[in-house]
């Protein structure tokens, strides 16, 4: 029987990248530019891939990682503002159970001849995991961690 | 569970709490023990350790007239996955990002 919870969290990452932000929203506006950085991990195998950068259009990206687990990330677009604002919802699933369901903030700000990104998540994140986790890594991680995710 | 989660990260979020664990995360240590290293009072320190208690991450049993605790891993290694994974698969996505960006310094620019 699945244990049913739910998880709600939000964390910031910020960047800077020395190119204007023009050059950055760049990056995320077509398939060819994307595909370029937003991949699964060395050796994935993709399934599919597909995106349609708009308002109201969908991505997904699907296929199994080296270690065989299979990935799907399925987003919808809500707000497409160029060089200044990208929102999506998406949700992930693994080998076929949904994980979560989550809303995506991209911020892009000029700052002098670059930008800085800020890139928010928050989630529901769905029905436990598998427990494989170390204990030791686990531990080791929120130690370093924790404190700068939880807002 | 989500009540559990919930309670689990707040009592994390405290870099006194997170010091006790990562020193329980070594093995377990009687509460005067633990109380060594801060400098704060034992009622302080037994506060602390009710908060983790309460949250699942720190387990304790009396024996005599020592309090010992130790970790409860569980608690630990639920949450660490799915964090972990999502923010590390952003984290390595956003340097690509940058990688690309740098090795691409001549893109024509888009025409509006």
């Amino acid at each position: 029987m699945t244990e049913r919870n739910v998880v709600h969290a939000t964390f910031h990452i910020e960047r800077a990248y020395p190119v204007p932000p023009k050059r950055v929203f760049a990056a995320w506006a077509t398939p060819e530019a994307k595909a370029r950085w937003f991949d699964g991990p060395e050796g994935f195998e993709c399934y599919e891939r597909s995106m349609d950068f708009r308002a109201g259009g969908a991505e997904r990206l699907w296929g199994k990682h080296p270690g065989g687990k299979v990935s799907d990330f399925q987003a919808r677009y809500f707000e497409v503002i160029p060089d200044a604002r990208i929102i999506y919802a998406y949700d992930m699933w693994q080998n076929g159970v949904k994980l979560s369901v989550s809303l995506a903030t991209i911020e892009f700000h000029a700052a002098g001849a670059g930008t800085r990104l800020l890139m928010t998540e928050q989630g529901a994140f769905l029905d436990g995991y598998d427990d494989a986790g170390s204990r030791e890594e686990g531990t080791r991680w929120l130690l370093e961690k924790l404190g700068a995710v939880l807002t | 569970m989500s009540a559990h989660l919930d309670s689990l990260f707040q009592a994390l979020a405290d870099p006194t709490r997170r010091a006790i664990v990562e020193r329980l995360s070594r093995g377990p240590a009687s509460v005067s023990d633990l109380a060594r290293p801060f400098d704060m009072s034992l009622p302080a320190v037994v506060q602390h350790l009710g908060v983790l208690e309460a949250a699942g991450v720190v387990a304790s049993e009396k024996v005599g007239r020592v309090r010992t605790c130790r970790i409860e891993p569980a608690a630990l290694s639920l949450a660490e996955q799915w964090i972990h994974e999502r923010r590390t698969s952003w984290e390595r996505r956003l340097d690509r990002l940058g990688a690309y960006l740098a090795a691409e310094p001549d893109l024509p620019e888009e025409t509006p």
